[in-house]
């Protein structure tokens, strides 16, 4: 948000227009109107979930739609449930919701750790998980979390619904792989195996702020202590969250001691494409912190795998 | 059913309650809740600090979940249930808050402070007996930029007590 600002001073707006200009309002009782009505104003309508990202960026006018369609009256966006092996969470869901659902403490404790360090108790309150997802903000910290589990993203438009890839998600700085009409209606994980464990480190400036970096991790071990999957994603270090493939390879297959730790972290600080900025460090600086970050980020998950083999 | 439409630039009638009372008032889609609050009802004890979702001056509860009123649109309250600062006295009677916040001298210029108290209720709704971290983290959404948060802390400590030992306070208000 600030580099928004940033840009608006730098551009010579003056005055910021706190202001968002006049749009027609729909609230929709269904999913299916919801669909509806997206498919007939396309490109100038957006839909509302948490509100916490579309309405900053309307105040400042860097978005002007000319209808807003709140999802907030459709029922049945809410949820978090398990069954045959996969966790399901409702595109609508609040931060607040993931951090204190049971099923998420207990199978995915890695979500939970990331939706507790996203800005503050206010934002987290109304921030859901869908709108995090499909806002796509390179510094936005869930995609880290939902890359390292490689969960699937259920989309859903006028033609029926499809199944996204986390691999295939993150298209561009804030541009998802949901096409112009598709709603984002569940994001689905696959349970993780017994043997396994999750962290989410973020480094900040300051409480409640957007990552300097961050990396989630995501690991299980077999009964020998070898690695049998590991998942990592990093926050704010490239266009997009992105995947650390060769720190995931440098662990997978392999009994993980200090120095396989040293080198997945050594790895993940090739996997990083930070780039400078003025607010939150240089390139140099972040790709450093890559590294710290994935290791201990590592020790931790490699801890609570050992606990629940 | 079917879709709820509110034109661009038009009023709409938005019914909901506020402090326990039913309001009416008129929006038009693009009104964000803290100028309704403000302009429309005349409940000027919430603040507007930085408008840009930062400082939870705005901070307000509605439908029981704390927000910056600043960050959400007047017509998403209708049909809700609103508490502002205004609503957390009784009869009277101060809440153990602002009860808190006047014993250890929680504040200075006033002007995040009612803010700071509606997070603090947020805070204790979710967390009746937090340690001096959770309150740190219960309002790292609010900034003040007189006291240096301390004495806001131990406000909201005395407040938690408070609460526990007179639960009358905890259900209602909203
Ligand atoms: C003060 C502040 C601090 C913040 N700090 C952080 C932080 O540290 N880390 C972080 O990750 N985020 C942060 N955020 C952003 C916050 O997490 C947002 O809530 C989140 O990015 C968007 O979720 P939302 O539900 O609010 O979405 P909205 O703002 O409602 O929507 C965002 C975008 O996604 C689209 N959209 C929403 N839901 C769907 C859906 N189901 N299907 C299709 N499109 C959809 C909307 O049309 C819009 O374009 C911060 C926000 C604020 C205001
Ligand atoms: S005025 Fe709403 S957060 Fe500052
Ligand atoms: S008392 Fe002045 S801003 Fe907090």
């Amino acid at each position: 948000m600030e580099t928004f600002i940033l840009v608006f001073k730098v551009l010579g707006f003056g005055d910021l227009c706190l202001y968002p200009a006049s749009f027609e309002y729909y609230a929709p009782a269904s999913l299916d109107e919801a669909i509806d009505l997206l498919n007939k104003h396309r490109e100038e309508a957006r839909v509302l979930a948490g509100g916490h990202s579309l309405i900053p960026m309307m105040k400042l006018r860097v978005l002007r739609p000319a209808y807003v369609i709140d999802l907030n009256r459709v029922k049945g966006l809410k949820y978090i449930e398990e069954k045959g092996g996969e966790i399901r969470i409702g595109a609508l869901t609040t931060y607040y919701d993931v951090i204190t659902s049971d099923i998420v403490k207990r199978r995915v404790p890695i979500l939970a750790e990331c939706a507790s360090v996203v800005a503050d108790p206010q934002v987290r309150n109304w921030g859901t998980i869908g709108g995090s997802l499909s806002h796509c903000d390179p510094s936005g910290d869930m995609g880290s979390s939902i890359l390292a589990l490689r969960a699937k993203m259920v989309a859903k438009g006028s033609s029926g619904e499809r199944v996204i890839e986390s691999d295939d998600w993150f298209v561009g700085s804030f541009q998802s792989a949901l096409k112009t009409g598709e709603i984002l209606r569940e994001i689905v994980i696959p349970t993780p195996k017994p043997g396994s464990g999750g962290a989410y480190l973020k480094l900040e400036r300051k409480a409640g702020d957007y990552a300097i970096a961050a990396v989630g991790v995501q690991v299980t071990l077999d009964g020998s202590g070898s690695c049998t999957y590991a998942g990592i994603g990093l926050t704010a270090v490239g266009p997009t969250n992105l995947r650390a493939k060769k720190a995931e390879q440098a662990l997978v297959g392999r009994k993980v001691d200090d120095r396989v730790i040293e080198e997945a972290a050594r790895a993940a600080t090739e996997d990083c494409r930070p780039t400078d900025d003025p607010l939150r460090g240089s390139a140099e600086y972040k790709r450093a912190m890559v590294g710290v970050l994935t290791k201990r980020a590592l020790n931790k998950a490699l801890a609570d795998a050992k606990r629940s083999r | 059913m079917t879709a709820l439409i509110y034109p661009a630039d038009a009023k709409v009638r938005l019914e909901l309650t506020v402090n326990g009372e039913r309001r009416v008032g008129e929006a038009e889609p693009r009104m964000l809740l803290v100028h309704f609050i403000r302009e429309v009802l005349g409940l000027t004890g919430t603040h507007v600090g930085c408008d840009t979702s930062n400082c939870g001056a705005c901070t307000v509860v509605l439908n029981g979940r704390a927000v910056k009123s600043c960050t959400v649109f007047a017509v998403q309250a209708n049909g809700g249930s609103l508490l502002t600062v205004e609503g957390l006295a009784r009869k009277g009677r101060l809440h153990p808050i602002q009860e808190g916040f006047w014993e250890k001298h929680g504040l200075q210029c006033g002007y995040c402070t009612p803010g700071m108290m509606m997070a603090a209720y947020d805070l204790l709704q979710k967390s009746p007996n937090p340690t001096e971290e959770e309150i740190r983290r219960g309002i790292s959404g609010n900034l003040c930029r007189c006291t240096g948060y301390v004495k806001i802390v131990e406000a909201i400590e005395y407040a938690a007590q408070k609460l526990r030992s007179d639960p009358s306070w905890r259900s209602g208000g909203d």
